[in-house]
């Protein structure tokens, strides 16, 4: 084999390298915090929620957990504007992040609030807690607190996952690196350095994440 | 031009769909036996042994699947290779399958309690032996659920295989669709195909747990 690893490109391909780990790093964050939001939603529903709604929300778990991220993001940036309903490509790539994660942290959350024992929710009320605040102290802090690393992997997973939001242009790392390889024919070194970036993103939120547990739960577990 | 039927597009994806079976069933095969070897590193006795296998398995877990896919197709064609998309779809999605299959099974074992272990080396039983007799028939009880589970994230995975141009559900997909100009059918349809491929692995996988659980409890 004689082939010689050529990485001097990476200097003037910088900015463009740049671009596309912000465009990661904000896709990653919005589709975290609204992902998290609707999967709590969701898990509210499938546990206490009103009775007629959980077999909607069972359904849309099952049909996401069930179906590749890029079919789901086919699907809302080609197949919904036939309804009429356009978008951007950053949109369409949030959008799909935001209910891929929804589903699966729905089931993470779920998990954890069915470990809360009955009891518990039912000495909230005696306090005269109102439903919400007993749901929010009683059993939706805990039940975070107990499967937040679970759910730190899957907010990791969604973003190694988002790599495939190129496909539709959201210009996002993996785009960057399409885009400098396409330029520089070097698609191995680009393609290993924007792995490697990739690399140091997860192991960063997953520190960050981790920092981010200790920090909303202080206190030891109470079981 | 020829009009395309809704009895068309679903024989033309179903047709594809084939290839998503067969190459889901090479990469879990494939990857279930390149994990055992990591899994044998991973708990053997060496620490080189361990460090090499656990960076691996990080390696392949904190990273895309899909620039994996691009490393595989470029990566072999450095050697002089004409990589077909087929066989760089193997190779990335066994490597890959391996490592997460390495990292659920470690589990699987690590749960065999430890005194098991010392009461087969008072046996007299080799490390192999204490594998085989011992701890395997034990942790692979455990370990049939997540592996099933983890079947649906291997299928689901193969969908990536369209973008270095395998054609496969996802590709045939995007094929049909732009012969035909109705996007929101054809991904609702594929979308239907793989629910259909997926959703009985993870119910089996839900079923084997609740199974499993209550033997558990009657312990």
């Amino acid at each position: 084999m004689t082939y010689h690893f050529d990485f001097g490109w990476l200097i003037d391909s910088l900015p463009v390298l740049l671009k596309g780990i912000r465009i990661t790093v904000q896709l990653i964050l919005i589709g975290a915090v609204f992902g998290v939001a609707l999967g709590i939603a969701c898990a509210w529903v499938r546990a206490l929620g009103p009775k007629w709604l959980r077999p909607v929300v069972a359904t849309y778990v099952e049909l996401i957990r069930n179906t590749p991220f890029l079919i789901q993001l086919f699907f809302i940036f080609f197949g919904l504007p036939s309804l009429g309903i356009r978008m951007t490509e950053l949109t369409a790539a949030n959008l799909a992040m935001i209910v891929n994660l929804g589903a699966y942290s729905c089931e993470i959350i779920r998990a954890g609030i069915q470990a809360t024992p009955r009891g518990q929710f039912e000495a909230g009320a005696s306090l005269a807690m109102t439903p919400f605040q007993a749901f929010w102290h009683v059993v939706l802090v805990p039940a975070l607190q107990r499967i937040w690393p679970a759910l730190s992997s899957q907010i990791v997973i969604v973003m190694l996952g988002s790599a495939v939001v190129s496909q539709i242009a959201a210009e996002d790392l993996t785009f960057a690196a399409n885009f400098i390889q396409s330029r520089n024919f070097r698609a191995f070194e680009t393609y290993i350095v924007s792995t490697l970036i990739y690399l140091a993103l997860a192991i960063l939120l997953r520190q960050l994440l981790a920092g981010l547990g200790w920090m909303l739960f202080p206190r030891k577990a109470s079981r | 031009m020829t009009e395309f039927s809704f009895w068309d597009i679903l024989r033309n994806l179903l047709l594809a769909a084939r290839w998503t079976v067969l190459l889901s069933l090479v990469s879990f095969i494939g990857g279930g036996i390149v994990g055992a070897a990591l899994l044998f590193l991973r708990i053997g006795g060496r620490r080189w042994m361990r460090l090499l296998s656990r960076g691996y398995i990080q390696l392949f877990q904190g990273t895309p699947l899909l620039m994996q896919l691009f490393l595989a197709f470029f990566g072999l064609g450095l050697f002089g290779i004409d990589v077909p998309a087929w066989l760089a779809a193997c190779v990335a999605l066994i490597l890959w399958t391996a490592a997460f299959l390495a990292e659920i099974w470690r589990g699987c074992v690590e749960s065999v309690a430890k005194g098991q272990w010392e009461a087969s080396a008072s046996l007299g039983m080799g490390y192999l032996q204490q594998m085989r007799y011992v701890i395997l028939p034990q942790a692979l009880k455990v370990a049939v659920p997540p592996t099933v589970g983890f079947s649906v994230q291997v299928v689901k995975g193969t969908a990536l295989t369209s973008i270095i141009g395998f054609v496969e559900l996802s590709k045939a997909g995007s094929i049909v669709t732009n012969a035909t100009f109705q996007p929101f059918t054809v991904y609702g349809l594929v979308a239907l195909i793989y629910f259909a491929l997926c959703w009985p692995l993870s119910k089996s996988s839900q079923l084997l747990e609740r199974k499993l659980n209550v033997a558990h409890r009657n312990h």
